[in-house]
């Protein structure tokens, strides 16, 4: 490996400092200051108030990344068990929602989750709201719609990984485990999962890390009860409680967790034979 | 003779029109080295994945101890399987790719789901790296192993299980040829030590003599010869057999008589009987079976085309009345030289003309071929068959 970097490296290296490595210091010189550019750490401390919001947008991001892996995982095994044919028509199905405008896409949900959305009209015609006796089941402004909102928006970043990951395992490794004496539950737990585990781990980074900081789905389908990080921050930046140096704390506090978070998942992963034990 | 263990009877395998094998009747005893030779596409391979229950003959019977296994799924059958690639598993080091197979519960004879106590999992596992020279390399992780080393490992993950049959495919295929040779010892070592019966497919002529007990020779889906390595190489059936096991001339004949038969208008002495009389035949006549003698003492006359000089002898290319033969002698014959040639009646095998008669045993583009063969990336006899074709 040669430590010099090359030429071609330059504007990779140029774009990087001034689009993530300013910002981010930008950000940090921010949280650690007041309005008059005086350090302190009252932006911390204030933090406080807002401890239920980190908690719920942890919990959210966490059930909807948990969601999400379990339909992804057997899709993506299913879809790589089936003919080339239709893996690329699944593929093009999977990847198709994601070529629409993702305020668009989650607009749509609005219409069909709300109180006479779709969903309840479709319920009171087969008769479902009499049976119960309501007017109709409340669906938006819960956070069951926010997870919903971030399962259908991110699963197809948890498919991908995974599903390229099982349909390059070598074939002949699962014949091995058979001719070992391995029944197919077996093979599933001994080889496939632990070997298709880089999949899941990359799945579960692409889903969890943009939940976590979503703002538009909290704020379209949770009806403002259901605030997450990201509006906090936007607020912050854009709302009436303007407060840029709370809302840089905040996204550093955020980005700190999340980083921890992935490094803790990928230790867990290298770790041969704690990935077995699953 | 050791009983019979596995027999496949009438093995007809067909993918979609296509077929592949085609009524392979095989007996294979207990104990045995077995090879299944032969170039690729032979259906060696398919014969293989058969006895290891990977697919399911189109129709016929496979035998297992009189038992027909059809339908029995490979992890219920007592046979492991050495895979071409190896198959090592990336994510368990050596000692867990060995233990793979002893980790999976067994049912006893009441049913039940026993597990093996780890001593002894630990005992059989060491036992297995002893044999296979692996000692020390327990924790080591497969990729960081050479090729030799994964292959050990790969026949001591399916040793480790005792099985009764362990069917090796094309295991030395991707190891350099001296390691291919140690290999081979090694590998005889085993199957001597271990009492186990041996299903090696190769498409390595050299290999599957040096090897086995049986050779059976394969080619387009049907089983061209079943022998021992000796039966196989000096009693060829057909022209295939002959061509593909070692070097030999292959001259059209006639059958004059019992002990006679007539190649190029002259009469030679042979031990073979049994034909009609004047019936068409194959003759063969290895290249180590000649003898050069002065030109009016021979029974042929020929003149030298090519000489290669070939460490243990040289090679030479000798036309006889515009048919190239090849030649292994221990003196020099230069180019452009004419000699004569005798052969005793134990050197000339006459064979039955079969469909492969006249498309091997001429020497006339020799110089080519030796260059392919001696391109180990390549399988000759495929490339052969492809030229004479």
């Amino acid at each position: 490996m040669k430590n010099k970097l090359s030429w071609f490296a330059v504007p990779y290296v140029v774009w990087m400092a001034l689009m993530v490595v300013i910002p981010i210091l930008i950000m940090v010189v921010y949280a650690f200051t007041t309005a008059d550019y005086e350090g302190t750490l009252e932006n911390f401390a204030e933090m406080g108030t807002y401890a239920a919001v980190f908690f719920r947008s942890f919990r959210l991001a966490l059930i909807a990344t948990l969601v999400c892996l379990l339909i992804g995982y057997p899709v993506s095994y299913w879809m790589a068990h089936e003919g080339p044919g239709f893996q690329r028509v699944a593929m093009a199905l999977i990847m198709l929602p994601m070529w629409m405008n993702f305020l668009l896409r989650t607009y749509s949900w609005m219409s069909i989750l709300e109180n006479n959305g779709l969903l309840n009209q479709f319920f009171k015609t087969i008769g479902l709201l009499d049976l119960l006796g309501v007017e109709y089941i409340p669906m938006i402004g819960t956070s069951g719609a926010v997870v919903l909102g971030m399962v259908y928006n991110y699963l197809p970043f948890m498919i991908l990984p995974i599903y390229s990951v099982i349909v390059k395992l070598d074939y002949s490794l699962l014949e091995a485990a058979r001719d070992l004496g391995a029944d197919s539950r077996r093979v599933f737990r001994k080889v496939i999962l632990p070997l298709s585990l880089p999949g899941v781990l990359s799945g579960v980074t692409m889903v969890f890390v943009p939940s976590v900081s979503t703002f538009a789905i909290s704020r379209l389908l949770g009806g403002g009860t259901q605030i997450m990080l990201g509006d906090l921050i936007e607020q912050q930046f854009l709302g009436g409680s303007y407060d840029p140096h709370l809302g840089a704390a905040i996204s550093m506090v955020m980005m700190v967790i999340v980083v921890v978070c992935m490094v803790v998942m990928n230790r867990f992963g290298e770790g041969e034979e704690e990935a077995v034990m699953l | 003779m050791s009983k019979e263990l596995i027999r496949l009877a009438d093995c007809v395998m067909a993918f979609d029109d296509e077929v592949v094998l085609d009524k392979i009747n095989l007996s294979i005893r207990d104990k045995e080295f077995l090879t299944l030779l032969g170039p690729s596409g032979c259906g060696k391979t398919t014969t293989l994945r058969i006895i290891g229950g990977f697919q399911t003959p189109t129709s016929g019977d496979v035998l297992f101890d009189g038992v027909r296994i059809n339908a029995v799924p490979p992890h219920k059958r007592t046979i492991n399987t050495v895979f071409q690639k190896y198959a090592l598993f990336p994510h368990l080091n050596v000692y867990e790719n060995i233990a793979f197979g002893l980790r999976i519960p067994k049912t006893d004879g009441k049913g039940n789901r026993v597990k093996l106590p780890e001593e002894e999992i630990d005992q059989r596992v060491m036992e297995m790296l002893e044999i296979v020279n692996l000692k020390g390399f327990e924790k080591r992780r497969t990729t960081q192993l050479s090729g030799g080393q994964q292959q050990r490992v790969a026949i001591a993950r399916a040793l480790v299980n005792r099985p009764k049959v362990l069917l090796l495919d094309e295991p030395l295929g991707a190891l350099d040829l001296k390691l291919r040779k140690d290999m081979q010892n090694e590998l005889k070592r085993i199957q001597k030590a271990m009492e186990i019966t041996f299903v090696y497919v190769t498409h390595d002529q050299e290999e599957a003599l040096a090897m086995s007990d049986t050779v059976v020779v394969m080619d387009a889906g049907r089983i061209q010869q079943i022998g021992s390595p000796e039966d196989i190489y000096n009693e060829p059936q057909n022209a295939f057999v002959a061509d593909f096991i070692g070097e030999s001339n292959i001259i059209d004949g006639i059958m004059r008589a019992d002990g006679v038969v007539e190649i190029f208008n002259r009469r030679f002495q042979c031990l073979d009987g049994g034909f009609d009389r004047d019936e068409a035949v194959d003759v063969v006549i290895r290249p180590e079976d000649v003898d050069i003698v002065p030109e009016d003492q021979g029974q042929l006359k020929g003149t030298v085309t090519s000489v290669t000089f070939k460490g243990m002898q040289y090679d030479i290319i000798v036309d006889f009345y515009g048919f190239k033969w090849l030649i292994q002698t221990t003196d020099l014959s230069p180019v452009g030289s004419r000699i004569g040639i005798k052969i005793d009646p134990d050197g000339i095998h006459v064979m039955k003309k079969s469909e492969y008669s006249g498309m091997f045993g001429d020497y006339s583009s020799y110089s080519e071929e030796y260059e392919e063969i001696s391109d180990a990336s390549l399988d000759p006899e495929e490339e052969d068959s492809g030229d004479e074709e």
